[in-house]
């Protein structure tokens, strides 16, 4: 099992707390990073900002990427990710309670590699994030860290 | 006047004048020529008639004394009268002539005159005959009688013919000089007005007008012409006005309809996003309670938390079928030849597949086609299909049937059940948005399937109504085609 980090990119505490509880009830150990809005997702992830100094060769194991965020938008995140050499190849997964068809659209052309939509249903909502843990930490093969400048 | 149908109007104009001075010259020489000729064989008729009465009476003493030498001389007198071809004098035998002259000499051949004669002058074709009786104390004691020759009037009549026509040639050229003169001041202005009509038609310029042209009928048109340009030029300009405020207020209109569907589309943006996050928080805590905390409650706890629970996720349906309500009314509707019995079909296939444990006999009509937006029409069948399938679930045999009525000049689709129908009384409260007429608890649903059928049909410009009977089944129909 890989062991690097989660990243939770999500303003709302309560989806948050559920998220980490559904992990947890899942048995996914990796630790979860939460950035509450987009800017601080992009800082922890090119080590800037809040996150000045972090090495950011280290990419987390998935990214769970919201798409309503204060500042930032999660599709403006995604661009921004998948414009830098660093975060091209990170895996991200649109966690989002919408199921508008231009978000979809839109963040597949960005190069999101899942769509998936909260359900809910409390009990659905941990199938959904066991099946999202298991898959990207233990099944999926992430790509090699990218070199670190 | 057929023949003159194909002439323009200056030729129209000159053969009617030609035609007409022909007409009127030719009467009045046919005219002329006959009165002439009466007059001069009336005065020849006279003058032989004189002639005859004159040597008639000279003729009375050598009849009497039998003198037929100076009778002879008598008739030579004639010689004066040149018409005179032949004279005769009979005594009282009337075979025998007592004397007689002849104007080109004995040997030229002899007319023969008849041996009966009335008195008077009598013309026949190609002459004169006067027979005067000559008389002695009113005793008849012989007749004169003279042959004139008609050459006279024929020289006369070839002379009065020759003239008549050279008359009627001149007059005929000046006739068609002056026509061709005056034709002019009739043809040009309707030459001009033809050519500013032509103008206006090809142009569309409503600003040019024909030049005026006197006082006549054609002046008369031409001012009629122009007052209609007037006016056309009037209700041009007015239209064109109307036009572009219509085009303004369209643009505005356009705008602000824009404006507004931005608005209603970022709402339901919202809606989506932020509507669903405190849902997802109440379910995910009130379960976080029952399992952390769930043995601390007691049974009427537990059961009130399974009901906040059970609030939140019909809410979450309700969220997503007014989503989908609103998606239904955004969507560009993209019309496409569909097959409706295949779109059924599938819907069919899956609601077996999520209730695999009921039995119901679907019956979908084969080879039904429309020109529908498959993607719209796939969402009504099922929510008409779905209702179907929900409504008979209290049925043991449960029926679902979707077909094409043959009547009606729209085809009408339907989708019949027998379900737990309807009352009647309340069909007009089936198609709108969160109105039911079942309990949630006998058959759950959030009331908007039907609104959203509702606003798909009716975006395809077509109509939908049902009927039904408590606990026999209800009939959907919906047709898809405007018009009719």
């Amino acid at each position: 099992m890989n062991s690097r980090p989660i990243l939770l990119v999500e303003d709302n505490r309560d989806d948050v707390e559920l998220t980490v509880m559904a992990l947890k009830e899942s048995k996914i150990t990796n630790p979860v990073v939460v950035a509450s809005n987009g800017v601080e997702a992009l800082d922890y992830l090119f080590g800037t900002g809040t996150h000045a100094g972090r090495d950011s060769s280290l990419q987390p194991v998935v990214v769970l990427l919201d798409i309503k965020l204060p500042l930032l938008s999660g599709i403006d995140v995604l661009r921004r990710m998948r414009e830098d050499e660093r975060t091209r190849r990170t895996p991200v997964v649109m966690l989002t309670s919408s199921d508008e068809r231009q978000d979809i659209a839109a963040t597949y052309d960005l190069g999101a590699n899942s769509y998936v939509r909260k359900p809910v249903e409390f009990e659905g909502f941990v199938v959904a994030a066991r099946q999202l843990g298991l898959y990207w930490t233990v099944l999926n093969e992430p790509p090699e860290p990218a070199p670190g400048r | 006047m057929r023949i003159l149908r194909p002439l323009t109007i200056r030729q129209k104009l000159t053969s009617m004048a030609m035609i007409s001075s022909f007409i009127a010259l030719l009467s009045a020489s046919i005219a002329f020529l006959a009165y002439d000729l009466h007059t001069i064989r009336q005065s020849l008729a006279r003058r032989i008639l004189t002639d005859a009465q004159i040597v008639g009476f000279n003729s009375i003493s050598p009849l009497l004394f039998n003198d037929a030498e100076t009778a002879t001389a008598t008739l030579g007198g004639l010689k004066a009268e040149p018409a005179v071809v032949a004279a005769v004098i009979r005594g009282q035998d009337a075979a025998q002539p007592f004397a007689a002259y002849f104007r080109d000499g004995p040997s030229a051949p002899r007319p023969s005159f008849p041996a009966q004669l009335a008195a008077g002058p009598q013309f026949a074709a190609d002459h004169l005959l006067v027979s005067e009786p000559i008389r002695f104390e009113g005793r008849p004691i012989g007749t004169l009688v003279i042959q004139a020759d008609l050459a006279e009037i024929r020289d006369r009549q070839r002379r009065y013919a020759s003239i008549v026509l050279a008359v009627l040639g001149g007059s005929l050229l000046l006739a068609l000089g002056i026509s061709r003169l005056t034709e002019k001041t009739i043809s040009r202005p309707i030459v001009r007005l033809a050519d500013t009509a032509r103008a206006v038609s090809s142009q569309k310029d409503y600003s040019v007008r024909a030049e005026g042209a006197g006082r006549d009928e054609i002046g008369l048109l031409v001012g009629t012409f122009n007052e209609m340009l007037d006016e056309i030029q009037r209700q041009d300009s007015d239209l064109k006005e109307a036009r572009t405020d219509l085009e303004r207020r369209v643009e505005t209109r356009t705008r602000d309809l824009a404006a507004a569907n931005k608005e209603l589309e970022a709402f339901s943006y919202s809606v989506s996003h932020d509507l669903r996050a405190p849902l997802r928080a109440i379910d995910g805590f009130s379960k976080a309670v029952l399992t952390d905390y769930g043995p601390q409650l007691d049974e009427r706890g537990r059961h009130y938390l399974e009901r906040v629970r059970a609030g939140t996720l019909r809410m979450s349906q309700l969220i997503d079928d007014l989503l989908g309500l609103a998606r239904v009314s955004r969507r560009e509707l993209v019309r496409k030849r569909a097959d409706v019995s295949e779109i059924a079909g599938q819907v069919a296939a899956e609601l077996a597949r999520r209730q695999p444990a009921r039995t119901v006999h679907v019956q979908v009509q084969p080879g039904l086609r429309a020109e529908a937006d498959p993607h719209l029409l796939t969402i009504v069948f099922e929510n008409l299909m779905g209702n179907a399938w929900k409504f008979t679930g209290k049925k043991p045999d449960a029926h679902i049937e979707v077909g094409q009525r043959a009547d009606g000049p729209a085809p009408t689709f339907y989708v019949r059940d027998n379900g737990a129908g309807f009352d009647m009384e309340y069909a007009d409260k089936l198609f709108g948005a969160f109105q039911r007429l079942h309990a949630e608890a006998d058959f759950e649903g959030t009331g908007i399937g039907l609104a959203t059928v509702h606003r798909i049909v009716a975006r395809h410009g077509g109509r939908i109504w049902a009927e039904g009977r408590v606990d026999e089944g209800a009939t959907f129909y919906f047709t898809l085609e405007r018009n009719l």
